[in-house]
């Protein structure tokens, strides 16, 4: 008699009824990939040069005004590289003063040195230079993240990509159609600036600095933007102040509204900092124009008619879309550092539901063929291989549906894969099982006889696979990883069904004969 | 049933003819390989940009080509699926391919197929790749390639010795060399499934390895004073029917994923049906014949008397 049959009955059971459980029904348990359901797979590239150049600018702004307040007059050119700044002209009556300025507020994150004559040399410490493309790619993460679940798309998915310190982001919509819009969303930068204008606006340059012979002021800089009547596309130049009296940061929310002429436009809201500086704003300078710099274009130059603290709008030539858009991206906050798309691939919905039609039709197909054969030439030890591959792809299922995993259409592949090698397994071990019984043991024995020896062959063919595998993995991603992993797991609930499913059946058959009865039916 | 009553075929002795073969195959195939300038390296390794455009109507490849004809000589057009309303339209990367010029071919594509009035079309697949990731995927795809070589050999040097782990990985990597010269002669590119499928053949070729070697180890515990040739031969045969059956009921499996699979699969399929043919061939000369070779170098390990007779009572 076969001890402990009745359990592994049991076992086998359940790890079926669990399997089922977890994928049924399939339309809401199975996870499918980018390529069975439509959507749009999108890679980005962070241009972290942009934060660092933002970094090194603020601060030599900042220490420019502690100066300033301190009475050390400089020079400052504008930097001439991403991490590097220059301050020139330090009387040398007050060097020791400026130093102790410095130490103050920028040596934290920058190494100086002096290069003679009054001037000094600033870089961004190294470390700093790593934490601050870590951080621009951190907070274009959650930017995306946001402005993807305002989109409205079921399970986005936006993740850094590649190995630690890449600057690179995979985000994946399904289901998305508008794959234009869903890029100009997330790509926007959305730098708002609300500055002072000086002088403008002027159809060229060169009237704009009529007053300054020709000289952009220092603490000024010239922006092109729209003209002031509506609808009118040439382009027009600001002389602007140079720095922004309120910024996308003082946002405390954006929404679309209608402007006086019935067209859409985009109203924000300040938060409580924003408010104390635009209320200042606005009541020093009532009468003067106010520029609407969005990614350094004007949008609209108002004239202040009274002080303001709360609210604000940017009108222009928007469709609704682009004003709801707009909306959304303030609301999402800005970009650290703009975006760069690296690849994009979209799938319609419509070759997702052929793709799976087709992938399920070619797995039934293979699943018969190989059936017909193992029966015809194993005769009833073929429903045993039947059982076993069978059982085999349910618990594969059910794990993947288990664990989450994406199936896609290699996937598929990889499940027929998986019937080849339930095929191999099994047929290692009948055609074991025909040797020994040959050699004149029982149809216990050779049952016996057969799984013992063949178990390690298996174990190495998987191991081996499984390497692959493993690999795969790790190269892959989207549908090679769904391939990988079906691969990965069928290997091992392989290594299950046809090691301990089929001996069970074998034993079952066997339990209700004789034990020297030689006849099995292999 | 049975195919093979205890074959007893000299396989060892054609092992060069077979080695002669396949390096017959696998020159040729370099040749011409090298003689249209590199492996046909698909939108993915390349960078570049593959639509493919559902039309009302059928419409034909000609039509289109002559279409985009303003778009060079670089762009491939053929019918995808089978379906006459479907195209595939694919151009290799044109300039620089990132940023704001990722779509630009894409839109081109669009806008000039609309302006010949060729048909109103929807579009069913798009992919874009840029240069930058196209070199990355081309890298990480033979790193992942030559890694997972690697990985089997040290286990198969673990697991048997050391000139069977060689024997292993040559005929790996013979098998590699012939699927890529198969592509190449039948068109197919190299996308990412294919190399998916080339990494799965490693894993599928090593398993018929194995478990020829995992014979043979278990026949030179019996029969040390044979010579090793006939040990293996005698091996092979023995999991002759075994190696047959499989292969051919994978291929037949695999067959059905060709055949009904879909477009999208098929360079896939392709790939694994040719992978388990040469793994099958590549088991049974190569791998068994480099394993011998190296053997005589290096002598069998004896096991003791003692040890051999404690495993015949196992």
């Amino acid at each position: 008699m076969y001890k402990n049959l009745r359990w592994k009955l049991i076992t086998i059971a359940i790890v079926t009824a669990l399997a089922i459980w977890a994928f049924m029904p399939p339309s809401e348990k199975v996870k499918l990939g980018l390529d069975l359901r439509g959507g749009v797979h999108l890679v980005l590239q962070v241009k972290t040069d942009d934060a660092l150049r933002l970094e090194t600018e603020t601060s030599s702004e900042a220490l420019q005004e502690a100066l300033k307040t301190a009475g050390i007059t400089v020079t400052a050119p504008p930097p001439s590289s991403a991490t590097e700044f220059e301050i020139q002209g330090v009387p040398p009556a007050q060097d020791a003063q400026f130093r102790q300025i410095v130490d103050q507020q920028v040596s934290v994150n920058f190494d100086y040195s002096a290069s003679g004559g009054g001037t000094y040399r600033f870089r961004m410490r190294p470390n700093i230079v790593v934490r601050t493309r870590d951080s621009a790619v951190q907070q274009a993460l959650q930017t995306i993240e946001r402005r993807v679940n305002e989109f409205g798309v079921s399970e986005p998915v936006v993740t850094p990509y590649g190995s630690a310190g890449s600057d690179q982001i995979i985000v994946q919509l399904p289901g998305v159609d508008d794959v234009a819009r869903a890029k100009t969303l997330i790509q926007n930068t959305a730098r708002l600036e609300i500055k002072l204008v000086e002088t403008g606006p002027m159809s060229d340059q060169a009237s704009l600095l009529s007053a300054y012979a020709g000289q952009v002021p220092p603490d000024m800089e010239v922006i092109p933007g729209a003209s002031a009547t509506p609808g009118d596309p040439t382009t027009m130049f600001y002389l602007v102040r140079r720095t922004a009296g309120v910024t996308g940061t003082h946002l405390r929310n954006a929404r679309q509204i209608v402007d006086e002429f019935g067209l859409p436009a985009v109203g924000f809201t300040m938060t409580n900092e924003g408010a104390t500086r635009f209320g200042r704003l606005t009541g020093e300078n009532v009468g003067r124009q106010l520029a609407v710099i969005l990614d350094n274009r004007v949008q609209s130059a108002p004239v202040i008619e009274s002080r303001i603290d709360r609210e604000g709008r940017i009108t222009g030539s928007f469709t609704l879309q682009q004003a709801q858009d707009l909306a959304l991206v303030l609301r999402s906050g800005a970009l650290p550092a703009s975006l760069t798309y690296l690849e994009e691939r979209t799938v319609g919905p419509s070759l997702g539901r052929d793709s799976v039609r087709a992938g399920v039709t070619a797995s039934i197909t293979g699943l018969v063929i190989v059936t017909i054969f193992m029966l015809g030439y194993y005769r009833l030890a073929g429903i045993n291989a039947f059982v076993s591959i069978g059982l085999n792809l349910l618990i594969l299922l059910g794990f993947m549906a288990y664990l989450g995993a994406v199936m896609t259409l290699p996937g598929i592949a990889g499940f027929i894969l998986t019937i080849g090698m339930g095929v191999d397994s099994n047929v290692l071990i009948f055609e074991r099982i025909r040797e020994e019984l040959g050699h004149k043991k029982t149809a216990r024995q050779a049952v016996a006889a057969g799984f013992d020896r063949v178990f390690w062959t298996i174990v190495d063919t998987h191991v081996a696979s499984l390497i692959a595998a493993g690999f795969l993995f790790q190269f892959g991603t989207g549908p090679i990883r769904g391939f990988a992993t079906t691969l990965f797991f069928g290997l091992i609930t392989n290594v299950f069904t046809a090691v301990f499913v089929s001996r069970t059946i074998f034993e079952l058959i066997l339990s209700r004969r004789p034990a020297g009865d030689v006849r099995l039916s292999v | 049933m049975r195919i093979l009553k205890n074959p007893n075929f000299n396989f060892i002795r054609w092992r060069w003819h077979a080695v002669v073969l396949s390096l017959a195959v696998i020159g040729a195939g370099v040749a011409s390989i090298v003689a249209r300038g590199g492996l046909p390296l698909g939108v993915d390794f390349q960078g570049g940009t593959l639509i493919v455009l559902r039309f009302e109507q059928p419409t034909s490849e000609d039509v289109v080509r002559g279409a985009l004809g303003a778009l060079g000589g670089d762009t491939v057009v053929q019918q995808f699926d089978n379906d006459p309303r479907q195209i595939m339209i694919r151009v290799p990367t044109v300039g620089e391919e990132q940023g704001v010029g990722l779509e630009a071919t894409a839109n081109r594509i669009k806008e000039m197929i609309q302006a010949a009035n060729v048909g109103t079309f929807t579009v069913e697949n798009q992919e874009i790749v840029g240069p930058t990731i196209g070199a990355d995927l081309r890298r990480k795809g033979q790193l992942a390639t030559w890694t997972a070589l690697g990985g089997i050999l040290a286990y198969i040097w673990f697991r048997f010795r050391f000139s069977f782990a060689v024997g292993a990985i040559v005929a790996t990597v013979h098998d590699i060399a012939v699927t890529l010269v198969m592509l190449n002669w039948f068109g197919y590119d190299l996308s990412l499934n294919v190399v998916a499928a080339i990494l799965t053949i490693t894993g599928y070729s090593v398993n018929d390895t194995i478990v020829v070697f995992d014979r043979v180890r278990e026949n030179l515990r019996f029969s040390r004073r044979e010579p090793l040739e006939t040990v293996v031969n005698t091996a092979v045969n023995q999991t002759l029917s075994r190696t047959i059956i499989t292969a051919g009921t994978t291929f037949l499996a695999v067959l059905a994923l060709f055949i009904f699979g879909g477009e999208v699969l098929r360079g896939m399929a392709f790939t694994l049906l040719v992978g388990i043919v040469t793994g099958t061939y590549s088991t049974v000369f190569i791998a068994a014949g480099v394993a011998i070779l190296l053997s005589k170098r290096a002598p069998v390990p004896a096991t003791t008397a003692a040890q051999a007779r404690a495993r015949r009572k196992a």
